[in-house]
C-alpha cells in the first residue's frame, strides 16, 4: 500500500462520513463544522491529484469564505444550543429512497463502465498557464466563461446587498 | 389634365370633423360643436362645387364623351395580383353631380339643424352623427370600385340607424331605427351575394373596368346562364335587391315610414335626398353593365320603381302625419327615378331616360329637402307631427308658408320649376318604351299633386284648431336654408343637365315632348290640385265622404295595405318559431353545452390535481430527482437498444 | 501521473457525497442545512471534474477550469440564498422550509 493508497483511504472516509454527518446532524453549528472537514478533505484529494491551485482556491473560498458564511448565517437566524427535532419519519423515507435508489443507479453504472485512462504526458499546471488561459481565447482559452463568471458574481453582489436590505415599512 | 387629387378631402373633412366632435364634443358649448360641424361641411360644399366646376368646364373631353377620373387610388387589401380592394376617388359626371347634391343639402341641412335642435340633449352627437353620415355618403358617392362601395353602403346604413334612433329613450325610436337597419341589412346580403356573382364572372371590383363598353369585363361576364336567365343578369337583379332597400322600393320598403322617428333634419338629409337615392345612384353607376349585358335587369327595376311609387302614392293620400306623407312620398319619386333608368337604354337619346332619372334625383333632392325643412319648421312651431292639429298657418308662419307652396307646385309638376322638366324627361322615355308604365306613372303624378296639395291645404288653410300658444316663425338659421333651397326648387330646372350627365358620358340636347307628354301632365297635375283644393280648402265632410265611397282602398291605404302586419306575422310566428327557436335550443344546448361541458371538466380536473402544488419545496426536490433517476433509468437501460 | 488509484474509487465517493447531499436536501427542515446540502453536490461535481481531467485528458484543463467556475458560482449562489434566508426569516421569523409555502397554488 502506497501512501497515496492511505492518504486517499484517510480523505474519502473522511469526506463520505463527515457527508453523512452534515445532512444528520440535529445541531446545526455542528452541521456547518462537519462541511467544514468534509471541504478541507475535499482540498486534500485536490492536492493528492495534483491541482494545487484549486486546491488553494477550495480552502480559502470554501474553507474561508463560504463556511464561514454559513456560520454567520446561523448566528443570525438561531440559537446555538437549538437543537432540531428528528426529521419526520416520511421525509426521511423519501429521502432515504431518492438518495439510495440514485446512488445504485450512478454507482452501478460507473462501475459497468470501462474507463481507459490517458497515457499521455499529463501537463504541468502553474500558475503562469491558468493565468494565460483565463485571458485568452481559442484553443485552450477560457476569456468568455471568465467574463461570464466576473459578470455573474457582479450580479450576484448587487442582488445580495438589495435582497438583504432592510425594506423601510412605513 | 387637372389634378383632381384634393377631392380626397371632399369626403376627409367630415370624418376628422366627427372625430373631433366626438370625442371632444362634450367639453364644449353644444353651439360650438354645431358651427365646427357646419364649417367643415362648408368647406366641403365650397371643395365640391370647385371639383363640379374644373370637372365639368375646365377638363378636356375625349371624343366628345366626359371622362372618368381615378382621382385617388390606394391598393387597400392586396389578395392575389388580380383580387385586391382599393380605396380611392372616382369621378365621373354623376359621382360630380351626387357630389354637389350631396354636400349642398348636407350644408343646408347643418345650418338648418343649428337652429332646430337647439336646447336638444345631445347636440353635439347629433353633428357628429350628421358628419359621418355625410362621409360615408361621400365615400358611397366617390367609390371607385364596388367594394368600397359596399363598405361605405354600410357605413351609410350604420349613420341612418344612429340618426333614426337619436331619441334613444323613446321605445318607437329605438324600433325604428332597429327596423330600418335589419330590413336594409337584409337587402344588403342580396347586394352582397350580387357583388360576389358579379365580381366572379367579370374578375374586378373595378367601376372603370366593369362599366367599359365592349371592355374585357363584359365580355367574360356574359356566358352562362341559369333558370333561363344570364348569370350576370341574376348578379345584377341581386345587386338591385341592395339598391331597393336602401331606396325603399316595394317590398322593402316597410322601414322608411317608420324612420321619420328621427329628427326632422335627419330626415330632410338621409330619407329623402340623399340616402335613399344611393339605390338609384348604384343602379346607375352601373348602368352600362345593365344596359348592355343585363337589359333584363332593367325591366325588374322598371316595374319595380313603377308599382313601389303608385302603391307609395296610394298610401300617401290617407295618411294623418305630416312627416309620414312625405316619406311615402319620397318612395314615389325614388320610384320616379328608377322608372327612369328602367326604362333607359344605353346611349345618345336613347338613354334619355338615364339622364332624366338624374336630373330628377338632382331637382327632387332639393324640393325634398326642402319640404322636409318646411314640415320641421310647421312642427317646430306646433309641436306635433299631425294634420288634425294643424291649420291656419299661413298667417303665423310667412316664409314656411311660400316656400312650403313653391316645393308642393314644384313636385306636383307644374311648368317652369324644376320638377317639370325632370319629371316630363322621365315620361318622355317611359313613353318611348313602355306605354303601360307611361299610364302609371301619368295616374302617379296626379296623385302625387293631389296628396302634397291635400297636406298644403290641411296645414295652411282649413280650419284653425286651438293651439296652446301662438306659432310662430322660425329662427333665422332655419329660414334660411328654406329660401335658398327655395331658389334652388325653382331655378335648378332651367340646368341643361343633358350637357353634363348622359348615360354614355356624351352631351345631346333634350327636347320636351309637349303634345304628349307635357300638356297631359300638367293636366293631371291640375286635377289633383283642384281635388285637393275642393276637398280640403274649407273644412267639409267631402274627404269622409270619398273615403265612405272607395271605404275598401281607404282603409287599406290607411292601414299601409297591412304590409308591417304581413312582415310582422312572417318574421314572429314563422322564422321565430320554426327556425330562430331551433337555432337557439341548438346553440344554447349543443354549443354553449359543450363549451360549458369543457370548462367544468377542467375546473374539476384542477380541483383534484391541485394538491400536488404544496408549497412544501422538499416535496417538489423529492419529485424532480425521482423524475431525473426514471429518465437515467430510461436512457441507460432502455433507450439504449432504440439508437 | 499514476496515484495507484483506480478512477472508479473517485467516483464512487464523490456520488455517495452527492447523494448524502440529496438526503440533506429532501428531509432537512433548516434553510442554512439546505444550503449545506447543496454545496455538498456542488463539491462532489467538482471531485468528479477534476478526476475525469486527471486521468482521462491529462494534457487539457477543461475539467480545471469548469471545476474552478463552479466554485465561483457557488460562492455567489451562497452569498444570494443567504441574502434571501435572511430576508425570509425577516418575514417568517423562522426559516423552516415548510411554513414558507405560501405560494402553493
Amino acid at each position: 500500500m502506497t501512501g497515496n493508497q492511505i492518504m486517499f483511504i484517510v480523505f474519502s472516509a473522511m469526506i463520505v462520513i463527515f457527508s453523512i454527518l452534515t445532512v444528520t446532524s440535529r445541531r446545526i453549528l455542528r452541521a456547518a463544522t462537519f462541511l467544514l472537514f468534509v471541504l478541507i478533505s475535499t482540498s486534500g484529494l485536490y492536492f493528492m491529484l495534483n491541482f494545487q491551485f484549486l486546491a488553494a482556491v477550495q480552502l480559502t473560498l470554501y474553507a474561508g469564505g463560504i463556511v464561514v458564511l454559513i456560520i454567520f448565517s446561523i448566528l443570525l437566524t438561531s440559537h446555538i444550543d437549538e437543537k432540531f427535532e428528528s426529521a419526520a419519519l416520511l421525509k426521511k423515507v423519501y429521502g432515504a429512497i431518492a438518495s439510495i435508489l440514485g446512488a445504485v443507479l450512478v454507482i452501478n453504472t460507473l462501475i459497468n463502465y470501462t474507463f481507459v485512462p490517458s497515457t499521455e504526458a499529463a501537463k504541468d499546471i502553474n500558475m503562469n498557464l491558468i493565468g494565460n488561459s483565463l485571458i485568452s481565447w481559442g484553443e485552450q482559452g477560457y476569456a468568455l466563461p471568465f467574463e461570464l463568471i466576473s459578470i455573474l458574481l457582479l450580479a450576484a453582489m448587487i442582488a445580495a446587498i438589495v435582497v438583504a436590505k432592510k425594506i423601510k415599512t412605513n | 389634365m387637372t389634378n383632381f387629387s384634393y377631392t380626397v378631402l371632399i369626403p376627409l373633412i367630415p370624418i376628422f370633423v366627427f372625430l373631433f366632435i366626438g370625442l371632444t364634443g362634450h367639453k364644449m358649448k353644444p353651439l360650438v360643436s354645431g358651427i365646427i360641424g357646419t364649417t367643415g361641411l362648408a368647406i366641403s360644399f365650397i371643395l365640391s362645387y370647385f371639383t363640379a366646376y374644373q370637372y365639368f368646364f375646365n377638363t378636356e373631353k375625349i371624343n366628345g364623351a366626359y371622362q372618368k377620373i381615378l382621382a385617388v387610388n390606394i391598393t387597400w387589401l392586396q389578395f392575389t395580383d388580380k383580387l385586391h380592394v382599393d380605396m380611392g376617388v372616382l369621378l365621373d359626371p354623376i359621382s360630380v353631380m351626387m357630389l354637389v347634391v350631396v354636400t349642398t343639402v348636407s350644408f343646408m341641412v347643418h345650418i338648418y339643424s343649428i337652429g332646430y335642435m337647439k336646447g336638444e340633449r345631445g347636440y353635439h352627437r347629433f353633428f357628429a352623427f350628421l358628419s359621418l353620415f355625410s362621409f360615408s355618403m361621400l365615400g358611397l358617392v366617390l367609390a371607385t370600385n364596388i367594394f368600397q362601395m359596399y363598405i361605405f353602403w354600410e357605413l351609410v346604413g350604420v349613420s341612418s340607424f344612429l340618426l333614426i334612433g337619436f331619441y334613444y329613450e323613446k321605445p318607437s325610436a329605438v324600433a325604428a331605427s332597429k327596423k330600418a337597419f335589419i330590413v336594409t341589412r337584409f337587402a344588403d346580403l342580396g347586394f352582397l351575394i350580387g357583388i360576389l356573382i358579379l365580381s366572379f364572372n367579370t374578375g374586378t371590383f373595378d367601376f372603370i373596368n366593369l362599366t367599359t363598353v365592349g371592355g374585357p369585363a363584359m365580355a367574360t361576364g356574359a356566358g352562362a346562364s341559369f333558370l333561363g336567365l344570364s348569370v350576370m343578369t341574376w348578379s345584377l337583379i341581386f345587386v338591385f335587391m341592395g339598391g331597393a332597400g336602401k331606396s325603399a322600393m316595394f317590398p322593402l320598403h316597410i322601414w322608411l315610414p317608420d324612420a321619420m322617428e328621427g329628427p326632422t333634419p335627419v330626415s330632410a338629409l338621409i330619407h329623402a335626398a340623399t340616402m335613399v337615392v344611393a339605390g338609384v345612384y348604384l343602379v346607375a353607376r352601373l348602368f352600362p353593365v345593365y344596359a348592355l349585358s343585363a337589359p333584363d335587369g332593367l325591366t325588374v327595376v322598371a316595374y319595380v320603381g313603377s308599382f313601389s311609387s303608385l302603391f307609395a302614392a296610394v298610401i300617401a293620400c290617407t295618411q294623418m302625419d305630416i312627416k309620414r306623407v312625405l316619406a311615402y312620398s319620397t318612395m314615389s319619386q325614388i320610384g320616379y327615378m328608377m322608372v327612369g333608368v328602367g326604362v333607359s337604354r344605353y346611349g345618345g337619346e336613347a338613354g334619355l331616360g338615364f339622364m332624366a332619372s338624374m336630373f330628377h334625383l338632382f331637382t327632387h333632392a332639393m324640393f325634398k329637402a326642402l319640404l322636409f325643412l318646411g314640415a320641421g319648421s310647421i312642427i317646430h312651431a306646433v309641436h306635433s307631427n299631425v294634420m288634425n292639429e294643424m291649420g291656419g298657418l299661413r298667417k303665423y308662419l310667412p316664409i314656411t308658408h311660400i316656400t312650403f307652396l313653391i316645393a308642393c307646385l314644384t313636385i306636383a309638376g307644374i311648368p317652369f320649376l324644376s320638377a317639370f322638366f325632370s319629371k316630363d324627361e322621365i315620361l318622355s322615355a317611359a313613353f318611348e318604351h313602355n306605354r303601360l308604365i307611361f299610364f302609371v306613372q301619368l295616374f302617379v303624378a296626379g296623385l302625387t299633386a293631389f296628396y302634397m296639395f291635400r297636406l298644403y291645404f290641411r296645414v295652411f288653410w282649413n280650419k284653425e284648431p286651438h293651439y296652446h300658444h301662438t306659432p310662430h316663425e322660425a329662427p333665422l338659421t332655419m329660414t334660411i336654408p328654406l329660401i335658398f333651397l327655395a331658389i334652388a326648387s325653382i331655378f335648378a330646372g332651367y340646368i341643361p343637365f343633358g350637357q353634363f350627365v348622359s348615360s354614355d358620358s356624351i352631351p345631346f340636347h333634350s327636347e320636351i315632348d309637349w303634345l304628349h307628354v307635357a300638356i297631359p301632365s300638367i293636366i293631371v297635375g291640375l286635377l289633383g290640385i283642384t281635388l285637393a283644393f275642393v276637398m280640403y280648402k274649407k273644412e267639409s265632410n267631402l274627404p269622409d265622404k270619398m273615403a265612405n265611397s272607395l271605404k275598401l282602398l281607404y282603409v287599406g291605404a290607411f292601414n299601409k295595405f297591412y304590409f308591417d302586419e304581413l312582415y310582422l306575422f312572417v318574421t314572429k310566428k314563422i322564422i321565430f318559431n320554426y327556425i330562430s327557436r331551433p337555432v337557439a335550443w341548438f346553440d344554447r344546448h349543443i354549443v354553449d353545452g359543450s363549451m360549458n361541458g369543457i370548462a367544468w371538466i377542467t375546473n374539476a380536473a384542477s380541483i383534484k390535481i391541485k394538491g400536488f402544488q404544496s408549497g412544501q419545496l422538499q416535496q417538489y426536490a423529492f419529485v424532480f430527482v425521482l423524475g431525473s433517476l426514471l429518465l437515467g433509468i430510461l436512457f441507460s437501460y432502455f433507450f439504449i437498444y432504440l439508437f | 501521473m499514476n496515484t495507484g488509484i483506480p478512477l472508479e474509487y473517485f467516483l464512487v465517493m464523490a456520488t455517495l457525497m452527492f447523494f448524502a447531499g440529496v438526503y440533506g436536501f429532501i428531509t432537512r427542515k433548516n434553510l442554512i442545512t439546505i444550503l449545506m446540502s447543496v454545496e455538498l453536490m456542488l463539491n462532489a461535481v467538482n471531485i468528479m471534474l477534476l478526476a475525469f481531467n486527471r486521468y482521462l485528458y491529462p494534457n487539457q484543463l477543461e475539467g480545471h477550469f469548469f471545476a474552478l467556475f463552479v466554485i465561483a458560482v457557488a460562492a455567489s449562489e451562497a452569498a444570494v440564498a443567504i441574502a434571501i434566508i435572511i430576508n425570509i426569516y425577516r418575514s417568517f421569523h423562522s426559516i423552516d422550509v415548510e411554513k414558507t409555502d405560501e405560494m402553493k397554488y
